[in-house]
């Protein structure tokens, strides 16, 4: 069975979500090998390991990842041309897309972007896509080159297929002077908060307009259920909360078995990012705010007294 | 602060400035696909993507700060394409260029990034180019790929996702907020950067501003102008092909329960049945 490649996601060593995602997907493909950027730790192995990793190509990290994405393409294109594998997938951050946007030109390869599914064809790879806003759902297949797909966070169920002792294997190659021209001269990681990261946790609370700058009660809400806290567009843009925590098309987008929108109208930005959620709640005062066409359960109130009462019965 | 990119050794050259961007269906309305699985546009009002109205604006201000600048205003599309460059000139960009090849209809990103570079390599023939500016994505296809694709062809450094930037020195700094960390990137110039919708707040054409439009030089090239191969190009040469396109499943509207005390507890009830707590 020939390889598909696997670009792991981790953040400072620590394997994402998303890559036990995608291993589970490309075991659908063929045998998948993981590309680890930096020097994997016993944990990143097991983590690896244990959701089907045949190979683990292990890329020495300090000229890779002091310059943006241009050297990760690079060192994709040579694992490429060594393996000619049956495809190469890529967690679908606005860096993964970037390291495929690149690579796909390399190899002369088709690229799709935000795969929420992937199949083997007849005619090679069927990938699965929403489009506009989530309104559509296409299927695409690659006709030129090695398929290059990024994949979206929560899409596909990990499952877990261990592999006893992958192979690894350090990948020699040589960074070119024109992917070292943009140069990461600081990085900050952000101050953890203590929540699982928006992008890939399995429930999504999120304040908007109606939190009027007090997203107390969205937090401790999310809290209580271990969820990610995001916000619309709208609070992000008065000051009420980071930018890193918008969900919506210039944000982050999501896919969480369930999303709470509180104090959310519902503009079409806002659901371009979070359309795939598998179940959707709304608290809203506005009886006629678009998010409840689109809701599982709504409740037309006031959140600062509907969410710390049903936190309070919860706690019951 | 921004200054001229001091581009010779005496460091008073103009920036010049390509901004390129895109003609797309209005988010607002009602999108579609047509026959071809490509997006649907005669039947919906097309305008210039939202997103690029940042990059317009941080390359006028580019300009503004550097005393003396041109900003080219790039676009590819069909005839109505034209709505987008012309917004553009009226927001302040000095020119415009408009690459109108019927070969070029439903081309893929990796298509596009070509017909781009070979347009930017072509502006640069004269006068070097400094940077070449982009918005985040656009709003209808939404892939974000298209910047790091245009700086892989250019072979420039790629500077993208700017929620804050700076041109000193002959060199590019911006900050980029990513899912997990923050980052400063500096390249030097010639450079491609994409903004995102943090970086500015794009002004509104003034009644001067859509009057100077009018004169303003706008230049068609078609693909042989560029010296493309139009086999390069559309829809029949893209490296992926849609299978099928089908209208999501609609979401059905839940249970709606309007809040007379026992709204929370509904909430609650709601969330242990379906096992969330």
């Amino acid at each position: 069975m020939s390889e598909v490649l696997v670009l792991v996601d981790h953040v400072d060593g620590t394997v994402r979500k998303t890559t036990a995602e995608m291993l589970t997907a490309a075991r659908r493909l063929g045998e998948p090998s993981a590309v680890f950027v930096g020097s994997p730790d016993e944990q990143a192995r097991a983590d690896l390991a244990r959701f089907g990793a045949v190979k683990i190509y292990r890329v020495e990290a300090a000229e890779v990842s002091e310059h943006l994405v241009a050297p990760t393409a690079e060192v994709l294109a040579h694992l490429v041309a060594q393996t000619a594998p049956t495809a190469v997938l890529i967690a679908s951050s606005s860096e993964g897309k970037e390291i495929a946007g690149r690579l796909a030109i390399k190899i002369g390869s088709g690229l799709v972007t935000d795969a929420v599914d992937l199949e083997p064809g007849q005619d090679g790879v069927l990938v699965t896509k929403a489009a506009f806003a989530g309104s559509y759902v296409t299927v695409c297949t690659v006709t030129s080159g090695v398929p290059v797909l990024t994949v979206k966070p929560n899409s596909v169920t990990a499952q877990e297929a261990a592999v006893e002792e992958p192979v690894e294997e350090q990948v020699e190659t040589d960074i070119s002077t024109q992917a070292r021209a943009a140069q990461v001269i600081q990085r900050e990681t952000r101050k953890a908060s203590g929540r699982p990261a928006l992008n890939e946790a399995a429930i999504v609370v999120s304040g908007g307009r109606g939190t009027g700058g007090d997203f107390g009660p969205v937090e401790a809400f999310a809290d209580h259920l271990g969820a990610a806290v995001g916000a619309s567009r709208a609070a992000v843009d008065a000051g009420w909360y980071p930018h890193s925590n918008q969900v919506g098309q210039t944000g982050v987008s999501v896919s969480p078995q369930l999303y709470v929108a509180a104090g959310i109208s519902g503009a079409v930005q806002h659901r371009a990012g979070m359309q795939t959620s598998k179940t959707v709640v709304a608290v809203n005062k506005d009886a006629e705010a678009p998010i409840f066409d689109m809701v599982d359960f709504g409740v037309v109130g006031d959140l600062f007294t509907i969410l710390p009462d049903a936190v309070e019965k919860l706690s019951e | 602060m921004r200054r001229c990119p001091n581009r010779g050794p005496e460091g008073d050259e103009p920036v010049k400035v390509v901004v390129c961007v895109k003609y797309v269906p209005d988010a607002q309305s009602q999108r579609t696909f047509s026959a071809d699985h490509t997006a649907e546009r005669a039947s919906v009002d097309g305008l210039l993507s939202e997103l690029d109205e940042y990059a317009v604006e941080e390359a006028l201000t580019i300009a503004e700060d550097a005393g003396e600048g041109q900003v080219i205003v790039l676009t590819m599309g069909p005839e109505e394409a034209a709505t987008a460059i012309k917004k553009s000139l009226q927001m302040g960009a000095h020119e415009g260029v408009h690459i109108n090849d019927e070969a070029i209809a439903g081309s893929d990103s990796i298509a596009t990034s070509l017909v781009l570079a070979a347009a930017v390599g072509k502006l640069g023939e004269d006068e070097p180019v400094d940077l070449v500016l982009t918005g985040l994505a656009s709003t209808d296809a939404v892939m974000s790929v298209v910047p790091a694709m245009l700086a892989e062809r250019l072979g420039l450094p790629q500077v993208t996702f700017a929620s804050e930037l700076t041109v000193q020195d002959g060199a590019v700094t911006i900050r980029r907020d990513g899912d997990v960390a923050s980052e400063t990137i500096r390249a030097s110039l010639p450079a491609v950067v994409s903004v995102t919708d943090q970086i500015n707040e794009p002004r509104y054409p003034s009644f001067k501003g859509i009057m100077a439009a009018k004169k303003k030089p706008v230049q068609t090239w078609s693909l042989a102008d560029l010296g493309v191969d139009a086999g390069q190009v559309g829809l029949d040469a893209a490296w992926t092909r849609v299978v099928s396109v089908d209208e999501a499943p609609p979401r059905s509207q839940g249970e709606i329960v309007t809040d007379e005390g026992q709204g929370g507890r509904a909430l609650a009830d709601f969330l242990t049945a379906r096992k969330f707590a």
